[in-house]
This record gives structure tokens, C-alpha cells and sequence, in this order.
């Protein structure tokens, strides 16, 4: 997949609609989401509940099904790309098996994708110390706290060659400390890797923080009301929040969440 | 310590009530023999005695209460004499070296075991694959899951003799089988339920999980279904195994079995031996309270090694 060439953007959306029929009516999730995703992007998705946020993840994971306009993700349609597997998805709880170890666990994409043991076990080393879980391959997820569940889904998400990440929201759950250090270790991960990134977050530090691309969103119907395009540097230490740049950034998204809001009141 | 002396609380207050309930239980049996012995007791006809309520007769007769305690045909025996008739049945024919005699509940209760254990196999089978095409399939949740219930509506001891005689109809030797059949239809009913829910209980971002790896069906249903119903499993097979115990020895009662712990309880019955009753009954839930601990045991070494033990 590295081969592709690089103008190629990974995820493309076209006036991009989808409409929920539910008991209570039509519900309007995405409305006219035009949205560009280039290689290595570490894009934000922020905005309250019910902006289409996570829904718009899920469109392009193929886990719902937009009602109108286009998506691809890598040139294929979003259903070809799972079925190529082409992204890994963290969800908000880590969702591991509470019956499979730590390595176990991580190995679960790489049996039902059919990896040799050896390469398996390989795998698992890596990504374990790529998320600074070394050592902890025997444990069961119990054994370990919320954080480091967290890492070990991420894990587990890394350990097939997918190039896209996409994650709801994946440390909505913690404390904010630990959240501070996910982060970090998010960014020093992203640059390892340099995967394209789909975030979901409720909160506009952290989606500064990460992001190459913040992407402000608001509800009813769920739409994109601004794009911004971070000129932070990728190398990010944690007091670069107290930087005006960031500030700024900061206020920016904030403006654009208030501007989506007043159409409520 | 709080817990074994909660436990031998509830133990000695069982006991405690039992005694007591056996002077009244007893009171005019031991009326009558004391009137057989010459003995005087008030009202002195016994078909007086039949308008008396039990409470005046004892109070009337408090010196013959004790009687009841010691009678060979009681209408409820004492914990010691159930205990007695139990060793008399068990151990004593071991000690005979006739372990397997017709006189033995050893005996009787190997017959109602292996039916047991053919129903509960039998049972959970059905159970688990009924279990597998409800998940997978909403035409068969939605049209067998109410006979499902319905079954388990209909009384066994009506429907037993029916298994009974329509498998010796289709040529089948022995009780064995119609046993099984009885047992297992009891049985399978919890594994089912247990089972439906075990099966659909993976959260739905789980399912999305093993959607985003392009998964198959089958690596899905071996990978988290199966695996997370396992707890639900060991839940119903403990209700499924003394399920099929009862179903076992329902299927030896209207029957004219002559040998399993049901066939002891009705032979008691017609001939009058109201220890043999008692001795059986509890051979019986012995017999379910070793098989449930058994699974038990199971139940926790299992979950340890998949790592979800309490």
C-alpha cells in the first residue's frame, strides 16, 4: 500500500448523507460532509453528541452505510476497504476478551486473518512495546488498568499492517492524567508509525494537541462547520498547550462549537 | 467462622423443626399401637380419636408423644432413623459386600444415575444446538422458542407414561431410553435459555470489532460467542443436571419400574414402608447435590484457566 502514489487522498467524502429511520422519525446524522484525508493526516473529529461524529468513523470503517453522496477510503469504497482490511478501530472501552491474555488478545486479528504462529508471536512483541506494554503479554486484562487496556487495544489494532487508525474516542473513559500520557505516547506512536489517523473527541485540548486537522462538527442535522488546519509542529511536547498557537487553535474550535450551537437555543 | 455458624444455624434450626413436627405427624399411629398394647389412652376408640384434632390428642396424651419418636412405620420418621435406613441401604450392604443387591439404594441409585447422565447429555445437546439456530436465526427463535416454553408447561408426570408407552410401541427394549427422553426434556429447557442469552451476550461494539477484521460467521460464533457463554452454560447446566435427576425419577414413578431411586419411592408407597420413601428421597438429593457440586468444581476450574474466575 505504500506504493500507492502519494497525491491519492486515503479518505475522500462528497456530500456524504446519511438519514437513520427510527421509530421517532428520520433522523438527519450527516448532511453534506465533504471532508479530505491525506497519508499520514492526524485528523480530529470534535463536537457534541449527536454531531455525527462517531457515526462518520463508523461510515468509513463500512460499520453503517451512508444514505447519499460518495466515500472511498484508499480509492475503494468503504466496504472494500474493510474487507481488505484497511484500518484498525479502537473502540471508547477497550473491549478486550476478558477470557484471552494481554497477547492473546492482540493475536485475535492476526488468527482470524490467518498469520502464522511465528509471525504472530513476532507481531505481538512488537506492537507490545510499541504501546510500552512489554512484559504484560501473559496477563489477563483484569489484571491491568483502564489506561493499559486502552494501550493493549490499541495494540491490538496496530498489529496488522493496516495504515489507517481509526478511534472513538479512546480515552473518553480515563482520568486525565493517564489521558495526558496516552496522548503523548499517542503522538510518539503516530510518528513510529505513520499511520492516518481518525480521532474522535469530546475534548478541544486534546484534539489540539493531537491533531494535523481539527475537524468541528455540530448536530441536528450532523455536518462539518469548520476544518482547521494545524500549524503546530508534529514534534508536540505537553507544554505546547501554553503556547499562543495553541491558544489560539483552541479558541478557534471553541467559537466554531459555540457557532454550531446556537442553533439549539 | 460468620459463615459456618450462619450455615449451622439454618441446619439446626431444620432439625429443630423437624423433631418437632414429628410428635403431631405421628400422634395417632402412636395412639393406636399404645391401645393394640393395652394401654390407656384418651379418647379410647380410635374412631373417636379421628374427631380429636391432633394438638388435643397430644395434649391429652403427652406421656405417649415420645412413642412417635420411635415407631417402625411412622408417617414421618426421625433425622436419626432416616440416617439409620440410609446406612441400613448403603454402607451396611457394602459392608455385606452386596453393594449391588435389589435391596441396595447403591443399586437403585446407579439405575437413576446413568439415565440422568444420558438425559442431561442428551438435554444439553439439544439445548446448546436449539441455542445456535435461535441466535442465528430470527424464523426459528421466533417459531420454536414458544413450543420451547410451552414444553416446559406441560406437567412431566402426565406426559411421562405417554414417552413411556410410544417407545415401546416403536419396538424400544428396556426403560433406559424412555427415561433419557423424560430426563432430557427436562433438561434442556435451562440449557436453552441459558445458552440464547450466553450467545448474544458480546457487547455490539464486540460484534463491530470482528466486522472491522472482515471475520467469518463461524470465526465470530468460535471466537467470542462461544467463548463468552460459557459462564451462562455452567449456570443452566447445574440447573439442567438436577432438572434431569427429577426428570429421571418422575420416569420411574407411574412406570412399574422396579428398580431406580423412583421405583423405591412408589414400591415404599404401596407397601406401606414410609422409611423406605424417606431413605430414597434423600438418596436422591444427594445424588443431585453431589452432581451439581461436581459441576461445580467444573465450573470454577474452567473459568480460572480462561482467566474469568471470581
Amino acid at each position: 500500500m505504500n506504493t500507492e502514489s502519494t497525491t491519492q487522498p486515503v479518505i475522500e467524502a462528497r456530500q456524504l448523507d446519511l438519514t437513520f429511520q427510527t421509530n421517532d422519525g428520520p433522523i438527519h446524522a450527516l448532511k453534506d460532509v465533504n471532508l479530505t484525508i491525506d497519508k499520514g493526516d492526524f485528523v480530529s473529529f470534535i463536537g457534541p453528541s449527536g454531531c455525527g461524529k462517531t457515526t462518520f468513523l463508523r461510515c468509513i470503517a463500512a460499520l453503517e452505510t451512508p444514505t447519499g453522496g460518495s466515500l472511498t477510503v484508499n480509492g475503494m469504497t468503504p466496504d472494500e476497504a474493510r474487507r481488505n482490511r484497511a484500518y484498525g478501530y479502537v473502540f471508547q472501552a477497550a473491549g478486550l476478551y476478558p477470557w484471552r491474555t494481554i497477547a492473546k488478545n492482540i493475536k485475535l486479528p492476526l488468527e482470524i486473518m490467518g498469520y502464522s504462529a511465528a509471525e504472530q508471536e513476532e507481531r505481538v512483541r512488537k506492537v507490545l512495546e510499541l504501546v510500552d506494554l512489554d512484559g504484560f503479554g501473559g496477563k489477563f486484562p483484569w489484571q491491568l488498568s483502564g489506561g493499559m487496556q486502552q494501550r493493549a487495544s490499541i495494540a491490538r489494532a496496530l498489529a496488522f499492517d493496516a495504515d489507517i487508525l481509526l478511534m472513538d474516542e479512546p480515552f473518553g473513559a480515563l482520568d486525565e492524567i493517564v489521558r495526558d500520557h496516552l496522548n503523548e505516547q499517542l503522538l510518539a506512536l503516530w510518528a513510529r508509525t505513520e499511520k492516518t489517523i481518525g480521532f474522535v473527541t469530546h475534548s478541544i485540548p486534546e484534539a489540539v494537541y493531537l491533531s494535523t486537522k481539527i475537524v468541528v462538527m455540530s448536530p441536528r442535522p450532523g455536518r462539518i462547520t469548520d476544518v482547521i488546519d494545524s500549524p503546530l509542529p508534529k514534534e508536540r511536547p505537553l507544554d505546547i498547550r501554553d503556547t499562543p498557537e495553541f491558544i489560539e487553535i483552541a479558541h478557534r474550535v471553541r467559537d466554531g462549537l459555540r457557532a454550531g450551537h446556537s442553533y439549539d437555543d | 467462622m460468620k459463615q459456618f455458624f450462619a450455615v449451622l444455624t439454618v441446619l439446626l434450626a431444620i432439625v429443630v423443626l423437624w423433631y418437632l413436627a414429628v410428635g403431631p405427624m405421628n400422634i395417632r399411629t402412636s395412639l393406636d399401637q399404645a391401645e393394640r398394647a393395652g394401654e390407656a389412652v384418651t379418647p379410647e376408640a380410635s374412631r373417636d380419636r379421628q374427631q380429636v384434632s391432633v394438638w388435643i390428642l397430644m395434649a391429652q396424651n403427652s406421656d405417649h408423644i415420645i412413642r412417635g419418636y420411635d415407631l417402625d412405620r411412622p408417617r414421618l420418621p426421625t433425622p436419626v432413623q432416616v440416617g439409620e435406613e440410609l446406612w441400613k441401604t448403603t454402607g451396611e450392604m457394602v459392608i455385606k459386600g452386596r453393594p449391588m443387591s435389589k435391596r441396595s439404594l447403591i443399586y437403585h441409585g446407579w439405575i437413576t444415575l446413568q439415565s440422568t447422565l444420558w438425559g442431561f447429555v442428551l438435554g444439553t445437546l439439544v439445548g446448546i444446538l436449539g441455542a445456535v439456530a435461535i441466535v442465528y436465526s430470527r424464523v426459528v427463535d421466533m417459531s420454536l422458542m414458544p413450543w420451547a416454553i410451552i414444553s416446559q408447561t406441560v406437567p412431566i408426570v402426565a406426559l411421562a407414561p405417554m414417552i413411556i408407552v410410544l417407545s415401546s410401541q416403536l419396538g424400544i427394549e428396556g426403560r433406559g431410553v424412555p427415561k433419557a427422553i423424560i430426563s432430557a426434556y427436562l433438561c434442556y429447557f435451562p440449557v436453552l435459555v441459558g445458552m440464547v442469552k450466553g450467545l448474544r451476550s458480546p457487547a455490539v461494539s464486540q460484534l463491530d470489532l470482528l466486522k472491522t477484521y472482515n471475520a467469518t460467521g463461524l470465526q465470530a460464533f468460535l471466537k467470542l460467542r462461544l467463548p463468552s457463554s460459557v459462564p451462562y452454560l455452567f449456570t443452566s447446566l447445574k440447573v439442567g443436571i438436577a432438572a434431569a435427576l427429577v426428570g429421571t425419577i418422575v420416569g420411574e414413578l407411574p412406570t412399574g419400574a422396579i428398580s431406580g431411586l423412583g421405583a423405591r419411592i412408589l414400591i415404599g408407597d404401596q407397601f406401606g414402608t414410609p422409611l423406605a420413601i424417606w431413605a430414597a428421597l434423600f438418596a436422591a438429593a444427594i445424588l443431585a447435590g453431589v452432581l451439581v457440586t461436581l459441576l461445580d468444581i467444573v465450573q470454577r476450574v474452567t473459568l480460572r484457566r480462561m482467566g474469568m474466575g471470581a
